[in-house]
């Protein structure tokens, strides 16, 4: 099932101009920035029968960190799990509208969701490392869709974890099972796992909603670094996480996109009353 | 466990008043009452299998004592020659089991894998009730089937290899078809306790369903589904009642896989009652065998998961 190397397996004219395998620097010559990596139009979504967001429209830009806040239950973790399928996994999920990765609708039936998700990476609210070594984590998700020698993968892996600031604790640990490192560690081993399949967007959904201050500083150093390579999209219940490391900000209340523009716009002159009242800790 | 037939004196207790000193020592009564009467029920269970294995080991000591090692290594069976000679009915145990568990630890974890990772919602649960239903089937009616419909339809398949139909490896079948649905409900409920999230995450970094399962969820599962082919070649193991129908009873020692034999349980269950003297301390001496068989089975299963464990925690 899962096509070689085309982003599209049935269609070769619409072949992604980016492949696994191609190099950073190709890749982003193509990102130029602000311009719009995912595209929502009226975008809607249903557990069942429970309609869990209403008329979706936004554009995410490139090589932004692009935070979603609201309140717990305002879909936007929904949301966030709509941009690489995720919820394919469970009946009774579906989607109505429209979702655009660099012009391609992903929601096609030509789409390879395997590639789609190799290509647009998540990591989760809880670390959720893989019974295997801490090496074999990074190593795993690339063998998946590149062949490379010994060698190479080894500067890989250790490139990711270098990007992951976790090299220097880990280096000494590689065969050691990922999931005897402490939880923040762990979390970033998630993040190197998510770069080392070189994807284009990666989601974070809470990223840092189990961890130590210490960590999470890590973490949005991390987040920040890594918006010059991916584009990048944030859950998270933190407003003063969401003010240090977003570009842009969207406000979610009840399923529904209430405001979104800049981050400092957002933060300084919300132009609606929910936002500011949500963002001033009026919660309502 | 161990301390639970300890009694502890409360020291007195001075600055409180009497109704609170009541209603403490009440509980502490409570308590007491508590500790001892569930740890009781635990010693229990030792004092049953010390008891048990003290009562075979002594009633089947005049076997032992008469035969010695010749009692494991004597290939035939022949009580009206006072001839008893363990092997047969050994290898016939040992073998029978061993094919059902290589039979049947493949299909179990095709259906257990289908049936999380795959199977449609409507499908899922009148799969996993027909599962459950296969394992209440009482083994007798697994062997009437074994001797009215298996050995037949071996014998037609092949009338070389099978000339009766029965044998070791129709009864191996026939346990293989009796374990499958104990495995497959354990390695499924221990599928079923892997985390969502990691198998989100497994195909968040794009993997095949197929991928998730060999590198994600199985290896996380791996102390479970060892639980689950020990507990399958348990019951292989002690299975009377249908290996008797089906295995040909042949109490010479041949080491083939298709032919006639014997196995513990069935020898057992075939001679017990009218067996006197002798030759019924030989038959409780096989029992001690066998206890000692799935004893030793389940010591490696705890030795497999701890190396499993140190390797990779």
């Amino acid at each position: 099932m899962p096509s070689t190397n085309a982003y599209s397996a049935s269609t070769p004219e619409t072949k992604p101009q980016v492949t696994p395998g191609v190099t950073l620097a190709e890749r982003g010559a193509k990102n130029t920035p602000n311009s719009t990596k995912l595209l929502v139009e009226d975008l809607n979504f249903y557990y069942g029968k429970f309609h869990a967001l209403k008329n979706i429209s936004m554009e995410i830009p490139a090589n932004e960190v692009t935070a979603f806040i609201g309140p717990s239950g305002c879909g936007k973790s929904t949301l966030l799990r709509c941009f690489n399928r995720i919820h394919d996994l469970y009946p009774n999920m579906h989607t109505k509208g429209r979702l655009m990765l660099d012009g391609y609708d992903i929601n096609d039936r030509s789409i390879d969701i395997n590639l789609l998700r190799a290509r647009v990476g998540m990591v989760f609210q809880r670390p959720t490392p893989f019974p295997m070594s801490v090496f074999d984590n990074i190593a795993f998700g690339v063998k998946l869709y590149e062949r490379l020698p010994r060698r190479e993968m080894e500067e890989r892996v250790e490139w990711a974890l270098r990007k992951a600031a976790l090299w220097d604790e880990v280096k000494d640990k590689l065969r050691q099972s990922g999931q005897a490192l402490s939880g923040g560690q762990q979390q970033r081993l998630c993040i190197a796992r998510s770069i080392a399949v070189r994807p284009e967007v990666i989601l974070l959904d809470e990223p840092t909603s189990a961890l130590d201050p210490i960590s999470t500083g890590y973490i949005e150093d991390l987040v920040n670094e890594l918006k010059q390579d991916y584009t990048i999209v944030i859950v998270t219940h933190n407003m003063q996480q969401a003010a240090r490391v977003s570009d842009m900000t969207a406000f979610m209340y009840l399923g529904e996109l209430i405001e979104y523009d800049r981050t400092s716009k957002i933060f300084t002159q919300p132009r609606n009353k929910q936002t500011e009242d949500y963002i001033t800790g009026r919660y309502g | 466990m161990s301390d639970s037939g300890r009694s502890e004196t409360s020291s007195p207790l001075l600055s409180m008043s009497q109704q609170e000193g009541r209603a403490l020592a009440r509980h502490g009564l409570m308590d007491r009452l508590f500790k001892n009467g569930t740890g009781a029920l635990a010693i229990l269970v030792l004092v049953l299998l010390g008891g048990i294995m003290l009562s075979l080991l002594i009633s089947s000591w005049p076997a032992l004592v008469t035969y010695g090692g010749q009692f494991f290594t004597e290939n035939r069976w022949a009580p009206n020659q006072q001839v008893f000679g363990a092997l047969p009915a050994i290898y016939g145990t040992l073998i029978t089991s061993l094919i059902a568990v290589v039979i049947a630890v493949p299909v179990s974890f095709g259906i257990a894998i289908f049936l999380t990772e795959l199977c449609p919602a409507v499908l899922r649960r009148p799969l996993g009730v027909t599962v459950e239903l296969l394992a209440g089937i009482p083994s007798i009616i697994y062997g009437m089937w074994g001797v009215l419909v298996l050995a037949p339809l071996l014998q037609w398949l092949s009338p070389t290899i099978f000339p009766t139909g029965t044998g070791l490896l129709t009864a191996g079948i026939i346990l293989a078809v009796m374990i499958i649905p104990f495995i497959t409900a354990t390695v499924r409920d221990v599928m079923n306790t892997v985390p969502a999230v990691l198998r989100e995450s497994a195909y968040g970094v794009g993997c095949t369903t197929w991928e998730v399962v060999r590198s994600v969820v199985l290896p996380s599962i791996r102390v479970g589904m060892v639980g689950g082919v020990i507990l399958g070649l348990g019951r292989a193991l002690g299975e009377t009642m249908a290996v008797t129908f089906v295995i040909g009873n042949n109490l010479f020692f041949s080491a083939t896989l298709t032919g006639q034999g014997t196995s513990i349980a069935a020898l057992i269950a075939t001679q017990f009652n009218e067996s006197t003297g002798v030759q019924r301390s030989a038959l409780l001496a096989l029992g001690l065998i066998l206890f000692l068989i799935t004893f030793a089975v389940l010591a490696c299963a705890r030795l497999m998961l701890k190396r499993m464990q140190r390797r990779m925690p």
